[in-house]
């Protein structure tokens, strides 16, 4: 019953971490950039949630109405003015770009907001909980989290496979001059893609700082368990992606019912481990 | 007419050898000149150029662009503590040892993180900084999570007075940098070289002509590690304290060097060193600042990116069409009958 316990929270987590994972994703699969700075990205909207919560007075959940959009339009400012000038052949130009916006996200919020801790309060939700069965029980927010989660890992899918935008997405991911040539604007796709990755931060932000303590120095550690759940689900995948969330959620609940010192250490050795064993990741989507 | 491949600019050659020469011999002479500040920060430059070129071999000549060289900075560092304090080895002992145990894990690493290519080999390079970390932190012996310190007795058996020490130290940091740049140098001027800038150049073209790329990145990633961890080691041995935040640190050991070699310019050998001296240039005038000096360095970086990819050298090698050091080849045409010139 007690590991019943352990894991189910292990997957509870794994929605978020999937949803750290599913912006990741996308814009990789779309324009190959990896952005190393979006942990960080996490990490600001949770303070933008912060904000937004202490001056207007309205609850985390009701601020998404206003950090999702505003996320989104941040992304897409930056794929406009800074990211679209890094891609091209050579790696290196997203890479050190997106770090040194890390450094700047950083040290911006620390200069901003000190580096104490600071909670996004939910009210009496917070400590709700559902008796499934026996003696296992599920907090109403882990939950709502967790359903979250599979909508936007759903809403994601359906964008991407059942809408024109997709199309456009995919078309362009799979060779950009010919994407062009059918008259669709490169630049202004790989905008709304990062407007829409950063729409799913912002979602996972809010829920990383309603959940627990955060403070500016989180972001790496938000990217690094993001950029796990998409290697352990496989590449090019939103299902195998959620899924290595989970895996990864459920690896970190148990080395952390080991022993609390174990707990990130264990999700990086079962990252490690599929590395090893099965490097194109669990459930890789099959390409020709 | 025959023709021959040289190493270019004979004359900078000379000035390089020369300049070189009078610049070792003043640097190694700085305990005659400076003081102990002096000693202390000119090591610091020493680590520094030691890191950033080792790193602009990994990223600007073998492509692979690492984001977690502090894995090996920390690993090189805490094996000199162990040794030092579990095993009662001498430190100047434990520096090479850690270079060679850096190297011997790096093999294993390898295997795991060049399963992962370009963006994702960074990432997990990464990781398995991280991984590192952690293991250290859960090192009771060396202190856990908060980090020990070397016993006096490791230290004073270095060299009887602090003076002696000061100066010994000083000196393995130069003695460091110069072995780390004379390998650099060595490597790039031989066949494995011309290696690694074929594959800089094109991957598939340099397949077609009979290297192995695979092998000749992991050869690199190696002796890479193991420089790493040898300057990792006498870093601490200077700081006399150790704690895995400290050892492990991404900003100080990746960020910094990354910044670096950007700004002085990468893929020239030249580039981690005139970034060096700006990064401690804007440091001493403007650390004041704090978070926002690291911001503003972060902004630079972002601009020389995007404005002038090749750095400062590769500007200064634009318009001057200088290099101190000569890496790059030039076919020279050799007329045998007394005729023309051939220019």
């Amino acid at each position: 019953m007690e590991w019943i316990n352990v894991i189910l929270q292990g997957v509870l987590v794994g929605g978020l971490y999937a949803m750290f994972a599913a912006g990741l994703s996308l814009i990789f699969g779309v324009m190959r950039l990896v952005n190393i700075a979006h942990g960080d990205l996490i990490v600001l909207s949770a303070y933008i949630a912060l904000v937004i919560t202490q001056t207007l007075g309205i609850g985390p959940l009701t601020s998404l109405l206003i950090v999702v959009p505003a996320m989104a339009g941040i992304g897409y400012a930056l794929q406009w003015f800074l990211l679209n000038r890094t891609l091209g052949e050579d790696l290196l130009p997203p890479l050190l770009v997106t770090f040194g916006l890390s450094v700047i996200i950083q040290n911006g919020l620390l200069t901003a907001f000190t580096a104490d801790s600071v909670k996004l309060q939910a009210g009496p939700i917070e400590v709700e909980t559902i008796r499934l069965f026996g003696g296992v029980y599920v907090g109403v927010l882990p939950l709502v989290q967790f359903i979250v989660a599979v909508a936007v890992i759903g809403g994601l899918q359906f964008v991407f496979y059942r809408t024109a935008l997709g199309r456009a997405f995919r078309a362009t991911a799979d060779d950009p001059a010919v994407a062009q040539l059918m008259a669709l604007d490169n630049r202004h796709i790989f905008a709304l893609a990062m407007a829409l990755s950063l729409a799913v931060v912002a979602i996972a932000g809010v829920f990383l700082a309603v959940r627990a303590n955060f403070d500016p120095s989180q972001g790496p550690a938000r990217l690094i368990f993001g950029f796990e759940a998409v290697i352990i689900g496989g590449l090019g995948s939103l299902w195998g992606t959620f899924a290595g969330g989970l895996l990864l959620g459920v690896a970190q609940a148990i080395g952390a019912h080991l022993n609390p010192g174990w707990q990130i250490l264990a999700g990086h050795i079962a990252f490690l481990l599929v590395l090893a064993v099965r490097p194109q990741g669990l459930f890789p989507k099959v390409r020709t | 007419m025959s023709a021959r491949v040289v190493f270019a600019s004979r004359a900078g050659r000379r000035i390089g050898l020369v300049g070189g020469a009078i610049v070792l011999g003043a640097l190694a002479a700085a305990p005659l000149w400076g003081g102990r500040d002096d000693l202390a920060l000119l090591s610091e430059i020493y680590a520094y150029v030691a890191l950033a070129s080792l790193w602009n071999l990994l990223a600007g000549y073998a492509g692979l662009v690492s984001v977690g060289q502090q894995a090996y900075v920390g690993l090189g560092a805490y094996v000199l503590f162990a040794l030092a304090i579990l095993a009662g080895v001498s430190p100047l002992w434990a520096i090479p040892i850690a270079g060679i145990a850096a190297a011997g894990v790096a093999v294993a690493v390898a295997s795991l993180v060049f399963r992962l290519r370009g963006h994702y080999f960074a990432i997990g390079t990464w990781i398995v900084a991280e991984v590192f970390r952690l293991i250290a932190s859960q090192l009771s012996p060396l202190g856990g999570g908060s980090g020990t310190s070397l016993p006096a007795d490791v230290i004073i058996a270095l060299a009887p007075s602090r003076q002696a020490r000061d100066f010994l130290q000083y000196w393995i940091a130069l003695a460091l940098l110069v072995a780390v740049l004379a390998f650099i140098l060595i490597l790039l001027r031989s066949r494995y070289g011309l290696a690694l800038k074929a594959i800089r150049d094109s991957e598939l073209a340099a397949t077609c002509n009979g290297i192995d790329v695979t092998r000749t990145k992991v050869l690199v990633y190696i002796a890479t590690a193991l420089g790493t961890a040898m300057v990792g080691a006498l870093i601490f041995l200077q700081r006399l304290r150790i704690s895995p935040d400290a050892a492990f640190s991404v900003n100080d050991w990746t960020a910094f060097v990354i910044f670096i070699t950007v700004i002085g310019g990468i893929g020239r050998i030249e580039g981690p060193i005139v970034g060096t001296v700006v990064f401690f240039a804007l440091r001493q005038t403007l650390a004041d600042l704090g978070t926002l000096y690291l911001m503003m360095l972060g902004l630079v970086a972002i601009g020389i990116m995007l404005a002038a990819p090749k750095g400062i050298w590769g500007l200064i090698v634009e318009r001057f069409g200088v290099s101190v050091f000569p890496l790059e080849r030039r076919v020279v045409f050799e007329e045998r009958k007394p005729a023309a010139e051939s220019r």
